[in-house]
């Protein structure tokens, strides 16, 4: 039996959270992500969760990291300023390794910019937004569907490697309705952070056995008394100011996520067998891009397309592959060229690059790039 | 030997703290522990949430379930912490500016809401951690490295703040008169809503040495001289108050926990489903 729903975005989201095992909410309203604080409001209490209005974007940051510290799955979510706002917080849940999701639906700035139009200006914001040196995980969906699925992955890293994980939006998809079949998706596989497997009195919070990437982790209440800080720490959670200690936790944290590409990239190819051209474009606009791909071909142009889903860690050996093989690469995205900055650190001068962005609030139509590379073709 | 409190509720091998010698945090840590075993809580049921500062590093040394956060940022994640499991006592150390300046927003909202949160505010009169800038609480005329011609600015009264906007248990204590401190932290622990302490401390390395305040001895002699306790306060004449301030329970009044009504919220809408 099918279960099929027109789904905006941004409810979407909410479905894949509560599906992923979201039972707490807590966040400040801004558009265009209004909706998931809204629904989150309804659904969650129903389903035995709690949501709070915090009196700001900090304390909505703050409060789903301390919810999560209990052991339930918590999620919070923004835009543009609202998201600049939760960037020290977010470095708080990379140092202390604390499961979140971190939605941020974006739209133009800087500033309060243009609040209701779309972007995909926080490329650069979600990889270096917090200070420190850090590794980051973040996803970026291209259908209402893949918000869905998404999201639940978004959850699924969070628990597996211990740590914040963004998933960004784009204002278009996440105000768009489509069409999802929920029956369809009800098999998908959760997972959960690992719980200690030592007694209260062997149980080191940060200590990392031999064949695992992150410390298990007990939840606050359950006889597990532990210490969890912001500082850097050894392997109790007590701070220390030992360089080595410090080292070791610091390439310990950018090195379970950097190590496991493998696991944690993915990403869509279209037509890019034979292609002598591609496009690398995400979210949104990859959707004009891929109808720009199928016009090109008409036009007898052998172009496909490279969509990162997950953005960062960014996929850099397919990347790195994919310029071996074709003569250039347009990246195409709603910003002044944020993600063209990491194609060209990959690509390293292996083919020629173009680039395709816009700034005024308007998104990028598929005539649009069809018309810039034929021109740049054929120039 | 150490005392029994220490070998039952501290990380003893995390001590040594970081405290200068006469400092006043060691005090108010062992009044908010000596409350919890008053109380016989089990140490499996405290959550202690704290932020940036001197005080703020108490978390670490206790052994309970401890949240050392960002600055100012305590009793958001307090809040985090409570509602998502309201089993825990979640008991909050922050200092004056963490919660009054930067963490300001916070305590009002905390207060606003009534959720069953303590915190004890360490107040020192200044930012010792940073080296001894004023805070919202350094009084108006005081000394600090950024007051060096003396404070400007008009200093708070962070329990008539806290009971302003809503709190249900607002109280003062003193490291001198450390038997307040520990019962009135005690009966913020039971009051089941928003509980405000004011912990009066000394830094005399900063706010003491920039104001000529004398030895950490002569600080805590001045709390002893001028901390009044309410009942005899309020048969005082305003001439009587000036340069003194009431310690005790302050307030305190009846009002809907916010965790709580949360969970009939959830009750409420399970019985419609059934
Ligand atoms: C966002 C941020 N701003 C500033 C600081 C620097 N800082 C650390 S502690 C502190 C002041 C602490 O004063 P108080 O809260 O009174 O605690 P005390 O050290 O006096 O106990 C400041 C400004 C910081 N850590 N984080
Ligand atoms: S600087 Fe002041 S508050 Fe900080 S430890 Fe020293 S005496 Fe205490
Ligand atoms: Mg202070």
């Amino acid at each position: 039996m099918s279960e099929i729903k027109l789904m905006q975005g941004n409810e979407a989201c909410v479905a894949g959270a509560i599906h992923a095992g979201m039972r707490f909410y807590s966040g400040y309203p801004i558009t265009p992500s209004t909706e998931i604080a809204e629904l989150s409001a309804e659904l969650l209490p129903k389903h035995g969760g709690k949501f709070i209005q915090m009196e700001d974007e900090i304390a909505g940051i703050a409060a789903a990291l301390g919810a999560s510290l209990t052991g339930i799955k918590s999620m919070t979510a923004t835009s543009g300023p609202g998201f600049s706002l939760k960037q020290e917080n977010i470095g708080y849940g990379i140092m202390a390794e604390i499961p979140i999701v971190i939605v941020d639906v974006q739209r133009s700035g800087p500033s309060t910019g243009m609040p209701t139009s779309p972007s995909q200006s926080d490329i650069m914001q979600a990889r270096w937004g917090t200070h420190g040196d850090h590794s980051i995980i973040a996803l970026y969906p291209a259908s209402v569907k893949e918000i869905y699925t998404t999201t639940i992955r978004a959850f699924n890293l969070s628990e597996k490697y211990r740590t914040p994980v963004i998933l960004l939006m784009d204002e278009i998809i996440g105000h768009m309705r489509e069409k999802i079949d929920l029956e369809e998706l009800k098999d998908i596989e959760i997972y959960d952070r690992k719980k200690p497997t030592v007694p209260p009195d062997k149980y080191l919070a940060y200590k990392v056995s031999e064949n695992d990437v992150v410390p298990e982790m007990a939840a606050f209440g359950e006889g597990y008394r532990y210490n969890v800080t912001g500082l850097v720490h050894d392997e109790t959670g007590f701070p220390s100011g030992n360089e080595v200690v410090a080292d070791k936790l610091l390439k310990r944290l950018i090195n379970k996520i950097e190590n496991n590409k493998d696991d944690i990239v993915t990403y869509e190819e279209y037509m890019l067998d034979d292609a002598d051209y591609a496009i690398v474009s995400f979210g949104a606009i990859s959707r004009s891009s891929k109808v720009a791909v199928n016009e090109l071909r008409e036009l007898g142009i052998k172009i496909g397309m490279f969509r990162p889903i997950t953005i960062w860690p960014s996929p850099e050996k397919q990347l790195s592959e994919l310029s071996k093989k074709v003569k250039k690469i347009y990246v195409v995205e709603l910003n002044a060229g944020q993600y063209l900055l990491e194609v060209q650190r990959i690509v390293s001068g292996q083919c020629k690059i173009g680039k395709y962005g816009k700034i005024n609030g308007e998104i990028i139509t598929p005539q649009e790039i069809v018309s810039f590379i034929e021109e740049d073709i054929y120039a | 030997m150490p005392s029994e409190l220490i070998t039952n509720y501290f990380r003893t091998e995390t001590l040594p703290h970081i405290w200068c010698p006469g400092c006043g945090n060691g005090i108010v840590t062992r009044a908010i522990v000596k409350a919890i075993d008053n109380l016989n809580i089990s140490k499996d049921d405290v959550c202690i949430v704290s932020g940036i500062g001197c005080s703020s590093r108490a978390a670490g040394y206790l052994d309970f379930n401890t949240l050392h956060t960002t600055h100012g940022r305590a009793l958001a994640f307090a809040t985090g912490v409570k509602l998502a499991n309201p089993k825990l006592h979640v008991i909050v150390i922050t200092g004056d500016g963490d919660s009054s300046a930067i963490g300001g927003n916070h305590l009002i909202h905390a207060a606003r809401r009534n959720i069953d949160l303590t915190t004890v505010v360490f107040n020192n009169s200044i930012y010792g951690m940073t080296g001894g800038q004023y805070s919202p609480t350094t009084p108006t005329g005081d000394k600090a490295t950024t007051a060096p011609f003396g404070n400007i600015d008009p200093n708070f009264d962070l329990c008539e703040l806290a009971n302003a906007a809503g709190a249900t248990y607002v109280a003062r204590g003193t490291v001198y008169a450390v038997n307040i401190l520990e019962k009135v932290i005690q009966e913020g622990i039971l009051n089941k809503g928003f509980s405000f302490i004011e912990a009066v401390t000394t830094c005399p390395t900063y706010y003491g040495r920039k104001n000529k305040k004398g030895s950490a001895v002569d600080m805590i002699q001045y709390l002893k001289e001028n901390g009044v306790m309410y009942s005899a306060w309020q048969k005082m004449s305003d001439e009587k108050k000036i340069g003194k301030f009431p310690i005790g329970k302050l307030y305190s009044k009846e009002r809907k926990e916010y965790t709580e009504q949360y969970q009939m919220l959830i009750d409420s809408l399970g019985k419609e489903r059934n």
